[in-house]
């Protein structure tokens, strides 16, 4: 259940893509961390994922959770990006069969679902072919 | 540290228990393991389960279970890593009984799971994963191990057949286990062309929803050896976590934690893969058996869908897994699996497994995990 307050904290990772770099081995945290999990070293400077990268794997949802029973089937992937960080999303606008491992793609702003008729209209990244 | 054995286990028929409620559930079971241990006081219990707030609006069970069990005041915890949720019971039940605080506890699953429809049950399950960053964007769990699959094709060769048969070899084994959900047989035709969750995987790739508990009571091996049974000792323990998301891990086909929990485990026993007779495995998915076993060094890293077509993890084949029918044919309720893995092995070394026994183990493992692979639990066991 999404709540504003719960919605609104994730809007800087979700809308701008914000997160946070290791100033002493450079992971890149996303969302941002407190503390290094490589290196547990705690100093970090603001930093912007990369906005275009590659699907490492991908499945079609038949069956899905109730949020989103109006776009089944739909895609999703795990995507690297172009600065070596790992995000799930949707993979949209490209055909199923289109699909692949390798195939390049970039961070589009779209509409997630919505938490039915009153509720919030929630948004975020998806994944478009290039 | 005392040497602690597992001296009575207890678990019911599996399956869709309209007619039961989660607290009789627990206490049929919980009842047959204090009678195969042959006592009826406890010093202090721990019950595994993952999501009873969300399956059926209770939470505080540790403290419900103990009233209906009729143990009150004995200290009772309820424990959740997911779906490790029951193993991690157990291992805290060992470690309870190795330190010297209590000689005889009760560890325990339980998970109702068919008093909320589908979509509930999906959220629920749901919630083992990152709900900010993979359950926001649709992901299902079903989704989340077909990302697994789907990377271990393309990097290993692993074929839909080879996942089929995972399937198909725990459904054989479970048709052999009376309390099965679904004691019967599958063919690889009838997994291949069962209805699409989320590609590559179909639904005979997956465990089912299920309600039912397991139960093992546990206590000091000097305490043991006066009864008179065939001893069973527990002789390594390893819990490990690993991120929650799968993108934050760096090999998607790899299962660190497994792997961590599993050396520790080894390390405590002194036992290496080859030593192991049985395992029981969380097949959750058909890719997480393959996954698993190359995670436990039983089969090479990429050769664990050439280990099922071999025939190497069969009831007959030189390392029988999943001998209980697994996920998939017992049943998944999901805080119980850990516990019923446990009996199964027990019951394999005391040679009481009936139709599937497998000719003589001695040592056995079981291997339970939560979500897709953020945490794991592995033990072994010995035969005194």
């Amino acid at each position: 259940m999404t709540t504003p307050s719960r919605y609104w904290r994730e809007i800087p990772q979700r809308y701008r893509l914000e997160a946070n770099k290791c100033r002493k081995c450079g992971f890149v945290s996303f969302p941002p961390r407190l503390i290094c999990p490589q290196c547990q070293n705690r100093e970090f400077e603001e930093t912007k994922l990369a906005e275009e990268g590659k699907v490492l794997t991908f499945t079609v949802i038949r069956v899905p959770p109730h949020q989103f029973v109006d776009q089944a089937p739909y895609a999703v992937g795990i995507v690297e990006l172009d600065d070596g960080v790992k995000l799930t999303g949707q993979i949209v606008d490209c055909d199923f069969e289109d699909l692949k491992i390798g195939k390049r793609v970039k961070i589009e702003f779209r509409k997630i679902f919505d938490e039915g008729e009153a509720g919030i209209l929630c948004y975020g990244y998806k994944f478009v072919p290039e | 540290m005392r040497e602690v054995a597992v001296i009575g286990v207890g678990m019911t028929k599996w399956g869709e228990l309209w007619e039961k409620s989660l607290r009789t559930i627990f206490v049929e079971t919980a009842l047959l393991a204090l009678d195969d241990a042959g006592v009826d006081k406890i010093d202090s219990m721990y019950v595994g389960s993952m999501s009873s707030g969300l399956f059926v609006g209770q939470e505080h069970i540790a403290s419900l279970l103990a009233d209906y069990l009729g143990q009150v005041p004995v200290p009772s915890a309820r424990i959740e890593t997911a779906c490790a949720s029951g193993g991690l019971a157990l291992r805290l039940g060992f470690m309870e009984v190795a330190s010297g605080m209590s000689d005889v506890v009760l560890v325990s699953g339980i998970e109702k799971m068919t008093d909320v429809n589908g979509y509930e049950a999906t959220y629920a399950l749901g919630t083992a994963a990152d709900q900010e960053y993979e359950g926001y964007h649709g992901i299902t769990f079903p989704g989340l191990y077909a990302l697994i699959a789907r990377a271990h094709m393309e990097k290993y060769g692993t074929t839909r057949e080879q996942l089929a048969l995972v399937a198909v070899k725990n459904h054989l084994n479970g048709s052999k286990n009376p309390l099965a959900q679904f004691p019967f047989e599958i063919t690889v035709d009838s997994v291949l062309n069962s209805v699409l969750i989320a590609d590559p995987l179909r639904i005979l790739d997956c465990s089912p929803i299920t309600d039912g508990a397991a139960a093992a009571i546990l206590c000091p091996v000097e305490m043991a050896r006066k009864m008179k049974k065939q001893v069973v000792k527990i002789i390594g323990s390893g819990h490990a976590t690993d991120a929650i998301a799968l993108s934050s891990r760096k090999d998607l086909t790899w299962l660190e934690a497994t792997y961590q929990a599993g050396k520790r485990a080894y390390a405590m026993a002194d036992k290496k893969p080859e030593d192991i007779d049985i395992l029981e495995v969380h097949d959750c998915f058909t890719i997480a058996e393959i996954c698993v076993l190359e995670a436990l060094g039983i089969v090479e890293k990429g050769k664990g869908g050439q280990a099922v077509e071999d025939e190497v993890t069969y009831l007959d084949g030189k390392i029988p897994v999943n001998t209980s029918g697994g996920l998939k044919a017992k049943g998944h309720p999901v805080g119980a699996t850990g516990v019923a893995q446990v009996i199964e092995i027990v019951k394999q070394l005391q040679g009481e497994a009936g139709k599937r026994q497998v000719k003589n183990p001695r040592i056995g493992m079981a291997q339970n995990m939560g979500g897709s692979g953020g945490s794991t639990v592995v033990h072994i066991f010995e035969r005194e």
